[in-house]
């Protein structure tokens, strides 16, 4: 589904990613951990195309196309899904007024016909049971006064609304506390299937105990230095990113 | 003996045509007013236009036109003779959908009683036309007419006085709570020639009253349009006054309107003011808080593209104690607009336990557009609790990036993000058939 080979990307000049290689197949979930500033959530703002990274080289392939080459509103229109770290709050747009438009703009680039407003609010209760979130959240101006649970949560039932082939989940855990990361988590389990995969990028091992991984990969210094099984992440909880370090020093 | 047209020219080296003109005009319709130039209004016009000779049109060098040059409206031709073919099949074209209420038209300032339509019944709301008015009750112009908006240094308010011959005057008695809203239309029909209109408009609404007013100006046609309005509002006891003014003229027209607000005690005031488009925009909003615990809100929006310029004078005098006022005024500007926003705030030296605040809010999507914000607090009483703030920024790069990775085209993000910026101003729009009418206007011009 997605290759990334020897991706680079910098901001201000600055390199930051220094050559990634990654491949995810359809149905599997990727965990990307690595200490602070390592790249991790560089490599999740490039994957959705956040203009203030420039990419340096390499390439990055999405089910056959480019996908370096595409603007963000395309990126999510072929099925790329980033659950940002820090949500927007958008004062004056409704959650409903905006998911709506969202995904009648990614129907209509797919060639399908818009839902209608039944359709659409049918739809979105059938979501939001999945996540957990109260409809009168989805009535008010968009992330706005949310507790950090609830933009989180918000986060992922967009995700189920969308339906992207490829979800990243930056930091999702961060400022969670144990039950709203379970809700988010259950979401995203719930959201699982043979056809789509997940990127989940975290700096702790806890959200890992919940959405479980198929590969572990170590960001460090803008290069994955390992990539291991679930296991993995089990070590880098118990041992710290230390050993790591050493061993980077050391080959180097 | 010199002629009051020579004495002009002496007065004043800066003489120009549109002055000439306005002269020549007072003086042909004095001419024409036979009996009427003895009349208390008459008194008043006379000594209006004494004041508009001897003050002039203001240029640049006046602190309070600094940002607003009318000197390409001077030296336009205007005809004054009003006359038009407008009727209902250009109305067709103009119409504002599902609109209820009192609605009176007013076609290059002229009334036009076969358009309009007042249903209200005359016990809850009294509708004449500023003519009509002079003759029929004239004690009530004689107590109100010219006491509040300043004819004696403003020139466009004197000017506007000279000419006071029709608009309208409402009168709302003590207690009525009149169900239908008033809607003014002035429509400046400019299709064969530059047209000038000054209406003039009185509005009482007694004691316990509540009404709800809007003034809606269009200008159709090519050629130029220079409308010079004022409105008198003078809002009793208790009463309760809710006050839209809606503006979508053309590129070479020219606005300059002043509402002139007098609150007595206990009493509610409700102003938005959108700007939709107009060459050049001049709006003066002026409340005097002329008694306690009276509360007065402003909100306003613009949006000027191309070279247009739309300028916002506001002033609350907080005359009296224990007054609340707020003001919200937000503009977006594209292209080569400009915009002003001059915010005085009084607060008299009697004036304790007075709440005033003011925001002014910016977006400017063109680096060739200009914004210019003024707030002027001017207070003389220490107990009192007063702000400002003014801002002026581009669209937030966070939330368009964070609508776009969602699907969202970058134009379709920019439209919702610039009209949920406006929505805060919008919802205060209580009359729905104007407000539905302003959202469309409002979405067309952010997808321009």
């Amino acid at each position: 589904m997605l290759t990334i080979t020897d991706l680079q990307a910098s901001v201000d000049d600055k390199a930051i990613l220094k050559g990634i290689n990654l491949e995810i197949k359809a149905g599997e979930v990727h965990a990307i951990m690595g200490p602070n500033g390592s790249g991790k959530s560089t490599l999740a703002s490039v994957l959705a195309g956040r203009e203030e990274y420039e990419v340096t080289g390499g390439s990055v392939d999405f089910d056959g196309e480019d996908l370096l080459e595409m603007s963000p509103e395309e990126r999510a229109a072929v099925g790329i899904f980033l659950a940002f770290q820090y949500p927007v709050e958008i004062p004056g747009v409704t959650t409903i007024n905006f998911l709506k438009t969202a995904l009648n703009e990614i129907r209509k680039s797919r060639g399908e016909e818009p839902l209608d407003a039944a359709q659409f609010l049918k739809l979105m209760r059938e979501k939001a049971k999945l996540v957990n979130i109260d409809d009168s959240l989805l009535k008010r101006s968009l992330n706005e006064g949310f507790s950090g649970g609830e933009k989180k949560r918000n986060e992922i039932f967009q995700m189920a609304m969308l339906e992207p082939k490829l979800a990243i989940l930056d930091e999702t855990d961060s400022g969670l506390d144990i039950d709203a990361l379970r809700i988010v988590a259950e979401g995203v389990n719930k959201l699982r299937s043979p056809e789509n995969a997940v990127i989940v990028v975290t700096h702790y091992q806890r959200l890992l105990d919940y959405i479980v991984p198929d590969y572990v990969h170590v960001l460090y210094k803008g290069r994955i230095v390992k990539s291991g099984p679930k296991e993995l992440a089990l070590e880098l909880e118990e041992k710290g990113y230390d050993w790591i370090k050493a061993e980077v020093a050391a080959t180097m | 003996m010199v002629d009051n047209f020579t004495k002009t020219l002496m007065s004043n080296t800066l003489n120009n045509d549109l002055k000439e003109q306005l002269v020549a005009n007072f003086q042909a319709t004095e001419g024409r007013l036979n009996g009427e130039t003895k009349s208390a209004v008459h008194q008043t016009r006379r000594a209006a236009m004494q004041n508009f000779e001897t003050l002039g049109f203001p240029t640049i060098k006046h602190e309070e036109w600094k940002y607003s040059n009318v000197s390409n409206l001077v030296k336009q031709a205007f005809d004054f003779s009003v006359k038009t073919e407008f009727g209902e099949n250009e109305l067709a074209t103009l119409s504002i959908p599902n609109l209820e209420g009192n609605v009176l038209y007013f076609i290059n300032g002229i009334y036009n009683p076969e358009l309009s339509n007042i249903v209200s019944p005359e016990s809850q709301l009294q509708i004449l036309n500023f003519g009509k008015a002079v003759k029929e009750n004239p004690t009530l112009l004689e107590t109100y007419f010219a006491q509040y908006a300043n004819y004696q240094n403003e020139a466009f308010t004197a000017l506007n006085t000279a000419f006071a011959h029709d608009g309208v005057v409402i009168n709302v008695p003590a207690g009525k709570v009149v169900e239908q809203p008033i809607i003014l239309r002035f429509i400046t029909d400019a299709r064969s020639i530059n047209v000038a209109s000054q209406p003039r408009n009185l509005v009482v609404v007694g004691k316990n009253a509540e009404v709800k007013i809007a003034e809606a100006f269009r200008t159709m046609g090519e050629n130029g349009a220079f409308t010079n309005t004022v409105t008198e509002i003078v809002v009793e006891e208790n009463a309760n006054v809710q006050y839209y003014k809606v503006q979508n003229d053309t590129e070479k027209s020219y606005h300059i309107g002043t509402t002139q607000v007098c609150q007595k005690q206990n009493s509610h005031f409700y102003a938005v003011t959108v700007t939709i488009n107009g060459g050049f925009v001049r709006n003066n909003l002026n409340i005097v808080l002329d008694g306690q615990n009276c509360e007065a809100f402003m909100y306003g929006l613009y949006f000027p593209n191309g070279k247009q310029h739309v300028d916002n004078h506001t002033l609350v005098d907080h005359a009296q104690p224990n007054s609340y006022s707020n003001e919200l005024y937000k503009g977006i500007l594209k292209d080569k607009s400009t915009g002003v926003f001059n915010g005085k705030i009084f607060v008299r030296d009697g004036a304790s336990k007075t709440n005033a605040y003011q925001s002014c809010r910016n977006v400017v999507l063109s680096d060739e557009a200009t914004m210019n914000t003024k707030p002027q607090l001017e207070i003389y009483n220490d107990d009192v609790k007063c702000s400002h703030g003014t801002t002026t920024g581009k669209l937030n790069d966070e939330a368009l990036f964070y609508m776009r990775s969602r699907g969202i085209p970058k134009a379709e993000a920019q439209t919702l993000l610039m009209y949920a910026f406006c929505e805060d101003v919008i919802s205060q729009i209580k009359i729905d058939s104007i407000k539905e009418y302003l959202e469309g206007l409002i979405a067309e011009k952010l997808a321009q």
